[in-house]
């Protein structure tokens, strides 16, 4: 009877009905526009916040925080101005995530100092007692490796030179080196004496959670 | 009968104790990382950080355990169902070794941070191709094996293990498409909205298609072996598999509602939600109706509990998915812990009580024995059901206090609880959650012991 018999018939039929729906929700829409906006605003991450987000990704951060404010109420109040689609160009891959065991981040750039960052990372129960984060002290132990970093860029496609990726990371490291830092003070409590005057991984995951959201204020009000 | 057949059980059995095995220790880090929610002192070294062990946990359960379990099952039910040994045992036996050394790999990988993100295809692009070569393996021997077959029909569960291959070969290709830094380091190479769309058209299916379709071979399958009843209708089997096929596929942007992914593409996977209703329902009635006339067997035959208990979660698992992805109700309950107790309902309450059913027909089948002591299984049942019921129900209601906290604004329109007072609200769920987790692991343990107790035994005399 019919296609029970017929195996390698009964798969390819099983394919072509497993196809239809993946066409028009996923394959279609890889080439439309809607799914791809883009925005003079939004900027690639420089090599250091790249390295930032990649760090985020290397220790799951996106498993407990979201990326991605709904327009809902209660959320814009919370969080700030809704997510939209043009924010997202440079995101690979997408950190959405689907749980929110801490706060969504996607706008958190720019809303506490940079002190308060490497505070917060050293021991998030000393900025709130009942927080169950982990720490990540031990980042300030390591130094950044930018090894790949112009690799990195270039397969994401930012479009930096090699000559562009070093002033980059030059310049994020004198910031945060020097003796003006406005953070400095929190920042050598935490990193070893060692490395004071040497990018950590600590330094790249601060300056990648202050981009979040920066630019699309910018889009927003030039609306 | 079949004399002349000689079935090849040696790669069942390594499987079935390759699941077992992943099981195992997949459940522990899951304890572990259920006592760092409540108590952050636990994350003691970057490699056992919540944020790294989870996806040991998911990784561990879904590729290693229920895909052990799956191979295991799919070997057995394929040599029987076509009355045919397997068509290339050695490489049968090949996979065996292969697929347990690629998700140790898998496993110490994401222990050092190794992790694309790409939630249940985190493994870096080395390891993908393992998983890529290993399924190959299996799917050579499924066809090798369908097309030697001596049996005309093939038989329902066939038809879900043949799903299964295409329609996994299809997700896990297209959502791991990355373009390697290093050895260890890829990127994704779709960005932004379109790799949302591809994760959870992926995410979404790999559940359906791992946890869902080889999940009901097996209860189609032991269900009338252990029962001695076949299944209420073939018609129903064969509607609701092809429409499950179909509209599983269109759904996998529920998990994306009021992100800025383009509303149609929302709506569209709402509505296919919810009409998924249907086939999944067609496999729990046709399962429900199986034991018309013969309900005593749930007293007097232990397995029927697990099939009957197994498939009642899986048909609230699909009343409560689709609703979840309602827009108003998504609104309300995504991102909480009521997500995390849906998902458990399944793999507890659906996925290893099947799988751990299936051994209990299989294993001692196999190694003509019989099963060591039914009454450890009626122990191993209730340690699992009670541990289920209070794990999921805590999650739903830490869920809905949750959202509900999250939505709160006082009457000037400001919110009501800032974050941390939500999280900090939620620690007695968590607590509960863990003993509830040790209750189904007690269950587990009972579970390998019987298994091992079983296999230890004489083998009987072959009956005349």
């Amino acid at each position: 009877m019919g296609i029970t018999s017929k195996p390698v018939v009964f798969a390819l039929l099983s394919t072509v009905v497993i196809l239809i729906g993946t066409t028009v929700t996923v394959f279609i829409p890889l080439f439309m526009p809607s799914t791809q906006p883009v925005s003079a605003y939004i900027k690639p991450y420089t090599a250091v916040e790249q390295e930032g987000r990649d760090i985020y990704m290397r220790e799951g951060c996106n498993n407990c925080h979201t990326q991605t404010v709904r327009p809902l109420r209660t959320e814009v109040l919370r969080y700030g101005e809704y997510s939209k689609p043009e924010e997202f160009a440079y995101d690979r891959p997408f950190l959405w995530g689907s749980r929110r065991t801490g706060p969504d981040l996607n706008r958190v750039g720019g809303k506490y100092p940079d002190s308060w960052h490497y505070t917060h990372f050293r021991s998030p129960q000393a900025m709130f007692e009942k927080s169950n984060m982990p720490p990540y002290a031990w980042l300030a132990n390591n130094r950044l490796d930018v090894a790949n970093s112009f690799k990195k860029t270039s397969v994401l496609g930012y479009g930096y030179s090699e000559n562009e990726v070093q002033q980059q990371i030059d310049q994020c490291r004198s910031t945060v080196t020097n003796d003006n830092y406005p953070s400095k003070v929190s920042r050598d409590k935490v990193t070893p004496p060692e490395l004071q005057k040497e990018l950590t991984e600590m330094d790249a995951l601060v300056a990648y959670i202050q981009k979040l959201g920066r630019d699309v204020k910018k889009m927003e009000a030039n609306k | 009968m079949n004399e002349a057949v000689v079935y090849n059980y040696k790669t069942v059995r390594g499987f079935a104790w390759s699941a077992v095995f992943w099981l195992v220790i997949g459940l522990l880090v899951g304890l572990w990382i259920a006592f760092e929610m409540f108590n952050p002192a636990l994350n003691i070294t970057p490699w056992l950080s919540f944020g790294r062990l989870r996806v040991v946990h998911t990784n561990g359960l879904g590729l290693g355990f229920a895909l052990a379990g799956i191979f295991s099952a799919s070997y057995y039910m394929l040599q029987r169902l076509t009355r045919a040994p397997l068509a290339f045992p050695r490489l049968a036996q090949a996979h065996l070794y292969f697929f347990n050394a690629i998700i140790a790999l898998g496993a110490l990988s994401l222990f050092a941070g190794m992790n694309t993100t790409k939630e249940y295809a985190e493994l870096e692009w080395p390891i993908d191709i393992g998983v890529v070569v290993f399924w190959v393996m299996f799917a050579v021997n499924v066809f090798g094996t369908l097309i030697k077959r001596r049996e005309k029909q093939m038989y329902i569960s066939l038809w879900y293990i043949i799903a299964m291959t295409v329609a996994i070969a299809i997700l896990y290709i297209v959502n791991n498409l990355e373009i390697p830094v290093t050895l260890f380091k890829s990127y994704t190479v779709y960005s932004g909205a379109n790799d949302a769309n591809v994760e959870w058209w992926y995410g979404h299916n790999v559940v359906g298609f791992i946890f869902t379709v080889p999940i009901l071979a097996m209860f189609y399958y032991f269900l009338p072996k252990s029962t001695g009843l076949p299944i209420y209708s073939h018609r129903l089997s064969i509607v609701s598999f092809w429409a499950l096929n179909f509209a599983y596929l269109w759904t996998g942007a529920h998990h994306l509602m009021l992100t800025p992914l383009p509303e149609w593409i929302q709506t569209v996977a709402m509505a296919f939600s919810i009409f998924m209703i249907a086939p999944s329902w067609g496999s729990v009635v046709n399962g429900y109706y199986t034991l018309q006339g013969n309900w005593d067997q749930m007293r007097s035959n232990y397995l029927v509990k697990f099939f009957i208990a197994g498939i009642t979660f899986y048909g609230l698992q699909t009343l409560q998915g689709p609703l979840q992805g309602l827009r108003t109700i998504n609104a309300f309950f995504h991102y909480t812990d009521w997500v995390v107790g849906h998902v458990h309902m399944g793999t507890m309450g659906w996925v290893t009580m099947i799988v751990s059913a299936s051994f209990y027909y299989m294993i001692p089948n196999i190694t003509n024995t019989v099963i060591y002591s039914i009454k450890l299984a009626n122990i191993q049942f209730w340690l699992m059901m009670v541990g289920q019921v209070i794990w999921t129900s805590a999650m739903w209601i830490a869920g809905i206090q949750q959202g509900a906290m999250w939505k709160a604004t006082n009457p000037d329109g400001s919110l009501m609880y800032n974050f941390l007072d939500t999280v900090a609200s939620l620690y007695p769920y968590y607590q509960l959650r863990f003993a509830a987790g040790l209750i189904f692991f007690i269950g587990i343990l009972i579970f390998v012991w019987n298994l091992v107790m079983t296999v230890r035994q004489e083998p009987r005399q072959a009956e005349a």
